[in-house]
């Protein structure tokens, strides 16, 4: 079984919700990067999403767009990543990693190339954000071929249609975007969350993990109740941004957000005990 | 692909323009495309929505635009005539407002009370705040923070017209910047937005409908050369930028197999010199941006390239998909016209003729100038004069040294 599967599986025995982190790779330097993944386990990370970053990042706010910037300074490369990946590796055999990005730079290095070089370097799933399943004929074979995991999106204004095209090919999890907007938003409506999760459930066994606006412990708690996994990305990232020049400290600022949020998801009986109390 | 007349099939359901096109964004953006697509489809080929956009070109807009003979401009040249497909003369002064004018029909026609675009030359931004301000839509322009520079004028315009124009600072701060960040308010806000994009590219549906909206422009050069000319032109030529303008001009010709096309990009300081903004003529690699596939300047990496040229209106790293496709096949030849040669068109036909172009349309004269010399004089050259140079005063008057 995949990383990604096998940890879900552990989770769903050990009745715990899953907590993503994502990173940017290469922020602030790219020799950050494989120290802060490790702090992300020992804090309590079930799975890493780590951004692949962009020029032109369309469907991110200003802090993931200043972090791509960061990175990009330092001429960070899709090689560059999967080598740190790879680094990752030597030390940490469990934790799935998934990368997160936009399909140009995939592209540009070859669709093919990319997934053979992710597959060998430990990656476990890739998350393309602007190519839905439509657009997915020539990479979905490919990254099968290559045990890559297609995770895909899902939004408030999915469609019934589109999301039940979008459970047919997504796997390892859903990831579902919790607000209309890009990355680092506010304000959550969990009834609201809760009702599409539930309609999502009745097309796909798959795992639903949400993100966009989760910032701190109460608020992956109050999504906690509703998902199997739940994603913080900005809030981890503007802690990179205020410690640049500080690298230690960033890394300690990680680890102490994410492990309250790790804290607070335990404390707090997450869906899988609600289903039991079924 | 064969023939030419399998070209104007396109795109296909799925928004594809052979390899290039398709609706490559994040899920939140699918059910308004989706939706777009759908109003769109609904309206195409619907009489009273037809009628209603023919009113606004004829009665708000003041087509159709004159195709004009440059007569002494092309004695000067020694070679074809020219003729001018003058879009200088619509109302706001570009080719934009065709486009502008249909979006907003469809804006009404799904209820939304607020209007965002992003702007290069100020010129698209104009033709929104336009439409906007006269059917009482709440607006926000997105430009780059360069271009505010680069085109004052028009900011104010647009701050006269009632619209926000929102300054972007992220990126290299031009057009591909400001069209970045009016994506990301759509996403935020698209139960009360419609988010009118301003060239032939983006996600489908758009490039689809902002060449059908700009049709008209070659549907009137067609019937005008065959009234003034007594046949078709020999050869068309339009800037390229996203290539809203080009597609307009050529889309209705290009069944004419006998009629040659000719799309200008912005050449900046030369194509060697990888300081330009011309992906098609440079070769640039396949990628994808804004949505869509297409040729698009990046690096190695991916990352998509800062682009150079003296217009905003052409500093565009990508291009739209349907350029790509007719790169292809080989229905348009695609040329560059560098930043010196530009400013010296802009100059002569503003001396031998009395318009002064808009340096994205001095493109285009730019290349004619080359082009006419070599060819007889009872051959004919229809440019597309895309835009009028007002705007480009301040920018022109800096090279020659004048502040005011
Ligand atoms: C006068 C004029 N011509 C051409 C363009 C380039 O756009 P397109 O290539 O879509 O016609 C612009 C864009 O701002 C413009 O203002």
């Amino acid at each position: 079984m995949n990383r990604i599967d096998q940890r879900f599986a552990d989770l769903k025995e050990q009745k715990r919700t899953a907590l993503i982190p994502f990173i940017t790779a290469g922020d602030p330097a790219p020799e950050h990067t494989v120290g802060f993944m490790h702090a992300l386990v020992e804090a309590g990370a079930d799975v890493i999403e780590l951004g692949m970053p962009f020029s032109d990042p369309m469907a991110d706010g200003p802090v993931i767009q200043k972090a791509c910037e960061r990175a990009l300074k330092h001429n960070v490369r899709l090689s560059h990543i999967l080598a740190m990946v790879e680094e990752f590796r030597r030390q940490d055999n469990e934790t799935p990693v998934v990368l997160m990005g936009y399909l140009n730079p995939l592209e540009r290095m070859g669709l093919q190339a990319f997934a053979e070089q992710a597959s060998a370097s430990g990656v476990d799933g890739v998350l393309v954000v602007d190519m839905p399943p439509e657009e997915a004929d020539e990479i979905a074979p490919l990254f099968k071929e290559y045990h890559l995991q297609s995770i895909f999106l899902v939004a408030p204004t999915t469609s019934k249609e589109r999301a039940a095209i979008i459970c047919d090919h997504g796997e390892g999890y859903l990831y579902y975007v919790s607000l209309k907007g890009v990355t680092g938003a506010a304000t959550l409506d969990v009834t609201s969350i809760d009702q599409q999760l539930e309609s999502l459930r009745q097309m796909t066994s798959i795992p639903l993990c949400v993100g966009f606006g989760i910032r701190d412990g109460e608020t992956a708690a109050a999504v906690g109740k509703v998902a199997d996994g739940v994603v913080v990305g900005s809030a981890l990232v503007s802690r990179i941004a205020d410690n640049c020049e500080r690298p230690e400290r960033a890394r300690e600022e990680l680890k102490r957000i994410l492990s309250d949020m790790r804290q607070a998801l335990d404390a707090c009986p997450g869906r899988c005990f609600r289903q039991d109390d079924l | 692909m064969t023939t030419f007349s399998d070209l104007t099939r396109l795109p296909d359901a799925r928004g594809h323009f052979g390899p290039y096109g398709g609706r490559f964004v994040s899920e939140t953006l699918s059910f308004a495309l989706e939706d777009l697509e759908k109003t769109y489809m609904s309206l195409r080929d619907d009489p009273d929505f037809q009628a209603e956009f023919d009113h606004d070109l004829a009665h708000y807009v003041g087509r159709p635009s004159p195709l004009y003979h440059a007569e002494r401009w092309s004695r000067q040249l020694g070679g074809a005539q020219i003729w001018l497909k003058r879009e200088d003369l619509n109302h706001t002064g570009a080719h934009k407002v065709n486009n502008t004018i249909g979006q907003a029909l469809l804006a009404k026609k799904g209820g939304k009370p607020r209007v965002i675009a992003e702007t290069g030359a100020g010129q698209h931004g104009v033709a929104t705040a336009t439409v906007a301000a006269r059917l009482g839509l709440k607006c926000d322009i997105y430009m780059g923070a360069e271009d505010v520079q680069r085109q004052k004028l028009n900011v104010y315009r647009m701050h006269l017209l009632g619209a926000n124009v929102i300054p972007v600072e992220s990126g290299s701060r031009t057009l591909k910047d400001a069209m970045n960040e009016a994506l990301r308010d759509w996403v935020t806000n698209v139960d009360d937005t419609f988010y009118i994009i301003g060239t032939v590219a983006g996600p489908h549906p758009y490039p689809m409908l902002v060449r059908d909206f700009n049709a008209v422009v070659g549907r009137e050069a067609r019937k005008q050369s065959l009234e003034q000319i007594g046949r078709l032109p020999d050869t068309l030529i339009a800037c390229v930028g996203g290539g809203s303008n080009a597609l307009g001009l050529f889309y209705p010709f290009v069944e004419d197999e006998g009629v040659h096309m000719i799309g200008v990009e912005a050449g900046g300081d030369g194509i060697e010199t990888g300081r330009h903004a011309a992906p098609l003529s440079a070769n640039a690699p396949r990628g994808v941006l804004h949505g869509n596939r297409t040729y698009l300047m990046s690096d190695e990496g991916g990352q998509v390239l800062e682009t150079h040229s003296i217009s905003a209106g052409l500093d565009y790293p990508g291009v739209g998909p349907e350029h790509a496709l007719w790169k292809d096949v080989g229905r348009v030849e695609y040329v560059a016209a560098n930043d010196e040669a530009v400013l010296e068109a802009f100059r002569e036909l503003t001396h031998v003729e009395g318009i002064m172009p808009a340096l994205e349309s001095a493109h285009a004269l730019a290349h004619a100038k080359v082009l006419a010399p070599t060819m007889r004089t009872d051959q004919h050259i229809v440019v597309n004069l895309s835009g009028r140079g007002d705007k480009d005063i301040l920018t022109v008057a800096k090279i020659d040294g004048v502040e005011f």
